[in-house]
């Protein structure tokens, strides 16, 4: 390259402030922290939320008189306001990462191998950990998500389709339905799924009716999943078919639903997450075993959220460390499958 | 690219003519020109049809099969049924009557979710706001990812998280709240004993209904007419004004639409308020003191030992909380729906 006279100008970034201009922000900070500080000690205020409830108001107050000295109210004003929208993203964040950390913390230790090889058939909750395990609840979680899926996949499938493609005069209505559906209490689909079957049918408690009552849950959400990638789909795909004379069927079984189809596993990926950690309604269609159950069709079976809830529930130390380990089991699966709906779900403006 | 298949087409492509075999059969037929439907096409319309009017089944028969069942006891309970604060069936020589109500079960569901609203809406709202307008865009998409975790967590492990870790901690809220703001009457409690309130409830409940708001709320401020918020802008406005201005009375619906939302999915939490609320068959207004009511986990509390009246009792209460969720899901969407209809 030759050396020319031309100097590329250097990006710059005017709107970043300078060093100078962030002093008066970091003395204010420096000045909040010293205040809270200064207030836990002397007044009884103590610990975290001591800190907590003195430096959040300081700092949102300091810096809106900082903005009101140095500009006008407006412009404070909004100081001000932005101050509370980051204390409730703080109120957002604290509790999920909470959740995630206790979760770990307390399941870790209870986490062996011979969990995924051993049942409950044999060992009391109360025994030590390190005996009996969470194999047939994993055996049952699985049956049930299976033939949760078998179920609602194609139910909600279609029903998206009716929306998307169809549009008939009924649409409207069935999309108020599905949304009501997604808003039904998960206890109530056990209850109807219990006095609609066992009550009235010779049918006995079962994986089966287990994913009766999660297929409820999960249709509304595999619904609305799908619904938004089938609207993703561009509609020049669809003229394009029928204009070269395909039926409709042909165009949304051989062009649609193809191209939509990484969308609609998705879709699927997310109602299995929806229902994996469902408790209440297998409370009363699942019976409860602590034996693996092979067959899903007949007898009592498990699945995790009732080995947790029966651990929860005698409340000793060993029982509560099975179920906070089965619990971690259980995010394990739901943030694995919530990983793959991410990175394979659709993006907007991208098929 | 699509690798059309042949049989797509209504007539086969014309196939290569040979000399041997040149007869009227191999000839295409002209294709007739209809608007009429093919056969493939109503069978298809006809099965996708009914499975979109399935759902519409199974929520008619939910509801059918409930008010079905526990019919007997409203027959026998009345309109006290929902007002009553007792639960007791006793059964003599096979005769079973109950003086049972679900009164303290329905207010300690209705107060619980209000707290839980109190705590989140704002939360909720100012969240969204901040993602829209304020946030810079990895903290954006940090946050939106932190939100549908939030809403994928299985309810059992708030329950527990509720349970284990929440409550020591707000449990000593609830008496700091009960010490310095005596004055403000549900803050007061007759006797020192805090633990499993309708507060610590409605705060788990609270974390559980914001991932729903937000995600409504946000989705709502995004519609917010883009001219009108350059408009603002223009004029001078900063981004606060321009909020105030613009996407606060454009979204104001969609918020208590998704509030709603919230409301609903709050009254049918079962386990995770399980945990966490210790009920008691009396009416209770005191936040702070450790004694609530709530439908589901009522049910789920009494479904092991019930006998035969009372699993109907139970699926009344079930018929009554379905309704609610109906009522105010049905509610929370139409109100949405008119926000969403009236943008850009």
């Amino acid at each position: 390259m030759s050396a020319t006279a031309i100097s590329t100008p250097t990006p710059s970034k005017p709107w970043v402030p300078t060093t100078k201009q962030r002093i008066p922000g970091i003395t204010v900070a420096i000045i909040a922290i010293a205040l809270a500080y200064v207030i836990v000690e002397v007044t009884p205020l103590k610990g975290k939320l001591g800190y907590f409830i003195t430096f959040v108001p300081l700092i949102t107050i300091l810096q809106f008189l900082l903005a009101r000295i140095r500009s006008n109210k407006k412009i404070a004003q909004d100081v001000l306001v932005s101050s509370f929208m980051w204390t409730a993203a703080f109120f957002v964040f604290l509790p999920t990462f909470s959740i995630i950390i206790t979760t770990v913390v307390k399941g870790l230790p209870g986490l062996k191998p011979e969990i995924f090889s051993q049942t409950m058939a044999a060992t009391s909750y109360t025994d030590p950990i390190g005996t009996g395990g969470l194999l047939h609840s994993l055996v049952g979680t699985v049956f049930v998500i299976l033939l949760s899926i078998f179920i609602s996949v194609p139910l909600g499938l279609l029903t998206a389709l009716y929306l998307t493609e169809i549009k008939g005069p009924g649409s409207g209505f069935i999309q108020f339905i599905v949304q009501a559906m997604s808003g039904v209490p998960s206890v109530i689909a056990g209850l109807f799924i219990f006095s609609a079957v066992i009550l009235t049918t010779p049918l006995e408690a079962s994986s089966l009716l287990g994913s009766f009552a999660l297929s409820i849950l999960m249709v509304p959400t595999v619904t609305r999943a799908s619904q938004e990638v089938l609207a993703l789909i561009p509609n020049d795909l669809r003229e394009a078919g029928l204009a070269l004379g395909a039926t409709q069927w042909k165009t949304v079984a051989l062009v649609v639903v193809p191209a939509a189809k990484s969308g609609l596993l998705t879709a699927m990926i997310l109602g299995v997450a929806r229902i994996a950690g469902e408790t209440a309604p297998l409370l009363f269609v699942l019976g409860g075993t602590d034996a693996l159950n092979l067959n899903p069709f007949h007898n009592f079976n498990s699945a995790l959220p009732l080995y947790i809830w029966k651990g929860f529930l005698i409340g000793l130390p060993e029982s509560v460390q099975r179920a906070w380990t089965a619990i971690l089991v259980l995010l394990i699966l739901v943030l694995t499958l919530f990983t793959i709906a991410r990175v394979f779900g659709p993006k907007k403006g991208k098929i | 690219m699509f690798i059309l298949p042949s049989s797509w087409c209504h007539q086969d492509p014309a196939p290569f003519i040979n000399d041997d075999a040149v007869s009227d059969a191999t000839l295409p037929t002209k294709r007739e020109i209809t608007t009429r439907p093919r056969p493939s096409d109503v069978a298809f319309r006809g099965i996708v049809t009914s499975f979109g009017f399935i759902n519409l089944a199974i929520l008619t028969l939910i509801g059918a099969f409930l008010l079905v069942r526990g019919f007997q006891v409203f027959r026998v309970e009345g309109f006290s049924f929902l007002t009553d604060q007792k639960w007791e069936v006793t059964e003599e020589s096979g005769v079973t009557s109950g003086n049972i109500g679900i009164g303290a079960m329905l207010s300690g569901t209705l107060l619980a979710a209000f707290i839980a609203l109190v705590v989140a809406l704002p939360i909720s709202v100012l969240t969204a706001l901040m993602l829209n307008f304020y946030a810079p865009v990895w903290i954006r998409t940090f946050f939106i990812t932190i939100i549908d975790l939030m809403a994928a967590f299985p309810s059992i492990l708030f329950g527990l998280w509720g349970f284990f870790v929440l409550m020591p901690s707000a449990e000593y809220w609830a008496k700091l709240l009960n010490r310095y703001f005596d004055w403000f009457p549900p803050f007061q409690v007759d006797q020192p004993f805090f633990t499993r309130s309708p507060f610590i409830a409605g705060l788990v409940l609270a974390i559980m209904i914001i991932p729903i708001i937000t995600s409504v709320s946000r989705e709502v401020f995004s519609q917010a007419p883009l001219d009108r918020i350059q408009a603002a802008y223009s004029l001078g406005a900063n981004k606060w004004s321009m909020i105030k201005a613009v996407v606060l009375p454009f979204g104001a619906n969609g918020v208590v639409g998704g509030a709603m939302l919230g409301l609903g999915r709050a009254f049918g939490e079962t386990v995770a308020v399980y945990t966490v609320l210790n009920l008691v068959y009396k009416v209770n207004w005191q936040v702070l003191f450790g004694a609530g009511g709530n439908v589901a986990s009522h049910i789920v509390t009494r479904w092991g030992e019930a006998g035969e009246y009372e699993v109907k009792a139970l699926l009344a209460a079930g018929f009554v909380l379905f309704i609610l969720t109906l009522a105010v899901n049905f509610i929370a969407d139409s109100v949405v729906k008119r926000t969403v209809r009236k943008g850009r």
